[in-house]
């Protein structure tokens, strides 16, 4: 059957990145389909479990992506968003989790193109980097 | 300037001797009560007591070799609220900067509390302690401080790991240092004041003034320079152990989600663990399909997962108690693992856990620029 596309969960806020996504759908932007998208009202809701969890479960990798700084419709969720993912940035690849395997950007609600050149570069960048083989193996 | 006072030991006893100095402090009556480490009837057990009269101090210890918990969680209820005096807490210098955490955090209050933080020498695992004092209680404190430096080790039991590994020995955060290093404990002890607090019930108790000896801060330096190299030594042994998944799964293959080490933690403060919710209460149905997808699985289910997360929630508050490892029926290593991960964690953000009240945890605040590379440059 040859090799497992690579999977991507992506966390999205609801009011920029979510709203790029949409806009790059209807605007018929070609993007490969390997996000499961997970709406979220704030990327600051974002606890670093959810992300654990994912790349334990074998995603091969966790896209983050909210407002730009500035434009947050919670004020700062997305700069605490931030924080926790630097936090995770170094936890991970303490344990052999390559910190490449979670990303996060800012993507405005107009920036349909943005978002699937994203997914695009995400995509390619993981088929370089090689699947999560935690994906099948028992862990504990 | 600091002030400093001197506590003469008396018959070469000076666990006796701090007991008549806690006395004089609850009977000035700027304390209303103090929470102090007690030996207990059996005798092999220290814990934490409140005590409000000066005559049930007889078996207060806080120089023995036993942490059976750390007391700042304790501290932290007595804090919530106000209560309209003053508690002195005579505690570890971990417990101290565990207690500044949990204030940090919203848990308990410095405000009606007088910290008291005595030079620490170390103390032995529950089961060690146990072992080594047996029923002798005060007896087997004095033996310990004969016996430094390091001849402990003599009697077939080391000091718990996580004693090893700590640089913070002296309690610098606290309202008086109860400073024993770099001097004859069983001639004189020397109290100084770090606070205006400390300076202020220093004062009214009217000790004779002293000056602490030169030779103490060499003492400290020693103490810090061997426990710093244990430290580092431990910090590349448990990242060799721990470097990958696999490698952490071996490491914690003895791990059977009792959650002890949570429950033991001092600055794990949730009241209600989202381990222990329904969020893991897993259908039947959702063990078969792991089981099926993965051909198998162990059960209980979710420990990497739960030790990962707590490393993720927890890890910048760490202070290094070594009280997880205390709590472990089986002996994982957690301490190691918490305390390694925590330095690096708490480096990434230049943040020390348990230093100044001032410094704001990593997590609670933000800055509107900074750390450009997690987003890819974009600012």
């Amino acid at each position: 059957m040859g090799d497992r596309e690579p999977t991507i969960i992506a966390f999205v806020c609801n009011w920029c990145t979510y709203t790029a996504a949409d806009l790059a759908g209807t605007s018929r932007l070609v993007q490969p389909p390997n996000v499961r998208m997970i709406r979220m009202m704030c990327t600051g809701m974002i606890d670093t479990k959810y992300v654990i969890k994912a790349l334990l479960e074998g995603a091969d990798a966790v896209l983050i992506s909210g407002c730009h700084p500035g434009d947050c419709h919670y004020i700062n969720g997305n700069l605490k968003a931030r924080r926790r993912v630097r936090l995770l940035k170094e936890i991970l690849p303490r344990f052999g989790i390559d910190e490449r395997r979670l990303k996060m950007t800012w993507i405005g609600a107009s920036e349909g193109i943005d978002f699937a050149n994203t997914v695009k570069e995400l995509v390619a960048e993981i088929k370089q980097l090689g699947l999560n083989d935690l994906r099948q193996k028992m862990i504990l | 300037m600091a002030r400093a006072a001197k506590i003469s030991v008396k018959d070469r006893n000076p666990v006796l001797s701090f007991q008549e100095f806690l006395k004089a402090l609850l009977a000035t009556g700027q304390v209303g009560a103090v929470l102090v480490p007690q030996h207990l009837a059996a005798k092999s057990a220290v814990m934490p007591t409140l005590v409000t009269d000066p005559e049930k101090l007889g078996e207060a210890d806080p120089f023995a070799p036993a942490f059976p918990m750390n007391a700042a969680r304790l501290l932290a209820r007595l804090t919530r609220k106000p209560t309209g005096g003053l508690v002195a807490a005579v505690l570890r210098p971990c417990e101290i900067r565990a207690f500044v955490e949990l204030v940090k955090l919203k848990q308990g209050s410095l405000d009606e509390v007088l910290l008291i933080g005595a030079d620490c020498s170390g103390a032995f695992g529950n089961t060690d302690y146990a072992g080594y004092a047996g029923s002798r209680g005060i007896e087997s404190t004095l033996k310990f401080h004969a016996d430094l430096p390091g001849q402990a080790e003599a009697d077939g039991v080391g000091l718990s790991p996580a004693c090893k590994a700590c640089e913070y020995p002296v309690a610098e955060n606290a309202d008086l240092m109860v400073c024993t290093f770099g001097m004859d404990v069983f001639d004189s002890m020397v109290v100084k004041a770090n606070t205006p607090r400390g300076e202020e019930v220093l004062e009214k108790m009217k000790l004779p003034e002293a000056t602490l000896p030169a030779s103490r801060d060499e003492a400290v330096a020693a103490v810090i320079a061997a426990r710093t190299a244990y430290r580092d030594r431990m910090f590349q042994e448990t990242s060799d152990a721990t470097a990958d998944i696999e490698k952490l799964m071996s490491y914690l293959s003895n791990c059977v989600n009792c959650y002890n080490c949570r429950v033991a933690c001092p600055v794990c403060y949730c009241r209600e663990c989202v381990f222990l919710t329904d969020v893991f209460d897993h259908e039947p149905e959702q063990y078969l399909r792991w089981a099926k997808r993965k051909g198998v699985i162990k059960m209980p289910t979710d420990t990497v997962f739960f030790h990962l997360t707590r490393l993720a929630h927890m890890s910048t508050a760490c202070i290094g108690c070594g009280q997880c490892s205390n709590a472990c029926p089986n002996n994982v290593p957690v301490m190691e693992l918490f305390r390694t991960v925590a330095h690096y964690t708490q480096r990434a953000f230049q943040y020390n856990a348990g230093a100044g009240i001032e410094d704001e945890p990593p997590l609670s605040v933000f800055r509107e620029r900074e750390f450009p590379e997690v987003t890819g440059g974009k600012e």
